[in-house]
């Protein structure tokens, strides 16, 4: 389980993050809901070290992994798709995928178990990632972070600017991920695209972290959303 | 001496010269690729390592070919460590923030420089050649009878810079395949790409850098090595080459490989065509000019990538 206790953290001198707690357990869906600048972005910085916590802990497991350097913390098993994809784009599509190898150490079984979930990836290995469409980018971003095997897995706006069909898709690699036991957080906007498959969600205002309520209350009293996500 | 034999004798020259700038050249652009670190004591690893081979050679004595390739080894391999360890304890503790990375490289420039001064003195020092044979280039002249050959006087080279040429296109091929095809490269181009990614998927960035920053120092310390024999050790022989390769890594386009080795192999023939032909100082001016023009009317290079 994937924790946060009273998380404190920034960019330079600008604090962003306080006192936020929340909880990833294995086999859920939380969702993180809140309006643009509320912090959410930052939070899954922060998991990954790329943002440096000054003051809470975060534990994955029991272990404290709030001290460790950027580059150890997807090897306890966190994997990222960040915001915007963020791919190697000028690495081929197979090279994007054998950096999340790297790793694992997965080899060739993890390898061909990610392009089997990402079937259009197949006959685009050689490609350039930069020069793949939205959808086909996105597909790349979420089939490298399976490549770590994560335990967690940080998805940061997977939908955006992506059709409906390439939605759906996304949606059910990330539903097959939580029924094999992947605790997984997921950042979105688009509230309507994701609450079905929550099992949890975290409101995050002002940096700060709100209510948690299931999913199932938030489906029968539309409210809470109003209040955290509405305009 | 006729154009003809004059002019191979240019593209002799130019060559030997080309291969030496382009290890150079290679050097610093992975530096900048990579690092994003515009490396100033660049030229001083370049005479570390001619230093350190002319050490070596009077160290080991005995048949130079021997002393040479040993130097061939330690003088890239200590360079490549020195460098390192400049990383790790100077750069990396800035957080390689471009101005003082730009200062603090100013400051082991002269470090290097006065050490060197200091512990090896000011005179410049020869290292001799493995292999020397020298042998003439035929050449043909039209007569009544047709075509004939002859062996004009003057028109040679020796079987070193032969060596030096292939030497290090070796280098760059094997650099060129340890980039593109091993693990290490991978990590390498994606830190390239994204340094918080790259951290993302496991890639210890710092180490990456430290390494790279040796790897860019041991290759222009090899150059070094390479030429040497052919152009003597001296403490204040680093001041051309970094130039040189800063021009070459402009207009080839900052962090290309494939743009610095085309700039280093061109900018390497036209000194040595234009310094048989005209002067030596006027291929420098040429090249400087050349470089004004690049960053006028294509500030990102001939192979680089517009800044959006």
């Amino acid at each position: 389980m994937l924790v946060l206790d009273k998380i404190n953290a920034g960019y330079g001198s600008a604090q962003i993050l306080r006192d936020v707690s929340l909880e990833a357990k294995p086999g859920e869906i939380l969702c993180l809901f809140g309006r643009n600048g509320a912090g959410k972005t930052t939070i899954m910085k922060a998991i990954m070290g790329l943002v440096r916590t000054t003051a809470g802990v975060i534990t994955l497991g029991g272990q404290n992994i709030s001290r460790l350097r950027a580059d150890q913390i997807p090897k306890c098993g966190i994997g990222y798709i960040p915001q915007g994809r963020r791919l190697f784009s000028e690495l081929t599509v197979e090279e994007n995928i054998e950096a999340g190898l790297l790793v694992s150490n997965g080899g060739q079984v993890v390898k061909q178990r990610v392009l089997d979930m990402f079937p259009p990836l197949k006959s685009r290995l050689d490609q350039q990632a930069g020069t793949l469409s939205g959808g086909e980018q996105q597909m790349l971003a979420t089939a490298r972070a399976l490549a770590i095997e994560p335990k967690v897995l940080l998805l940061d706006e997977p939908t955006e600017g992506l059709q409906p069909s390439m939605i759906e898709q996304i949606r059910n690699v990330v539903v097959q991920m939580r029924d094999e036991g992947v605790a997984v957080i997921l950042v979105e906007q688009r509230v309507d695209a994701v609450l079905s498959i929550a099992n949890r969600v975290t409101f995050i205002e002002n940096g700060y972290s709100r209510e948690t309520l299931n999913a199932s209350v938030l489906n029968s009293d539309k409210s809470l959303l109003d209040k955290y996500v509405g305009v | 001496m006729e154009f003809g034999p004059n002019l191979i004798i240019a593209l002799i020259e130019g060559s030997v010269q080309a291969a030496v700038l382009t290890l150079i050249a290679v050097g610093l652009s992975l530096v900048f690729g990579v690092m994003r670190v515009v490396n100033v004591a660049h030229g001083e690893f370049f005479m570390l390592g001619a230093v350190l081979a002319w050490a070596v050679a009077s160290f080991v004595g005995g048949h130079p070919a021997v002393s040479f390739i040993l130097a061939l080894i330690i003088a890239p391999l200590l360079v490549g460590i020195l460098a390192a360890a400049a990383d790790i304890l100077i750069l990396k503790r800035i957080n390689y923030d471009p101005e003082n990375t730009i200062v603090a490289t100013i400051g082991i420039l002269y470090i290097i420089q006065q050490m060197t001064l200091i512990t090896y003195g000011p005179d410049a020092r020869p290292v001799e050649p493995p292999f020397n044979h020298r042998f003439s280039i035929p050449w043909f002249e039209y007569t009544e009878q047709g075509y004939s050959m002859y062996w004009p006087w003057g028109l040679g080279t020796t079987s070193y810079k032969l060596f030096v040429v292939a030497a290090a296109v070796a280098v760059i091929v094997l650099l060129w395949l340890a980039i593109s095809r091993t693990k290490a490269g991978l990590m390498m181009r994606a830190t390239q790409l994204d340094r918080d990614m790259a951290q993302s998927f496991g890639i210890p960035v710092d180490r990456v850098n430290a390494i790279v920053f040796g790897v860019g120092a041991a290759l222009a310390a090899l150059g070094a090595v390479l030429i040497v024999p052919i152009q003597q050790a001296h403490y204040l022989m680093g001041g051309e080459p970094l130039l040189l390769a800063f021009i070459v890594v402009i207009i080839g386009g900052l962090g290309s490989l494939p743009g610095t080795i085309v700039a280093a192999v061109f900018i390497g023939l036209s000194d040595g065509i234009i310094s048989i032909f005209f002067a030596p100082t006027l291929a420098k001016i040429l090249s400087t000019l050349l470089v004004a023009f690049v960053l006028i009317f294509r500030p990102q290079g001939l192979f680089g990538k517009a800044v959006r």
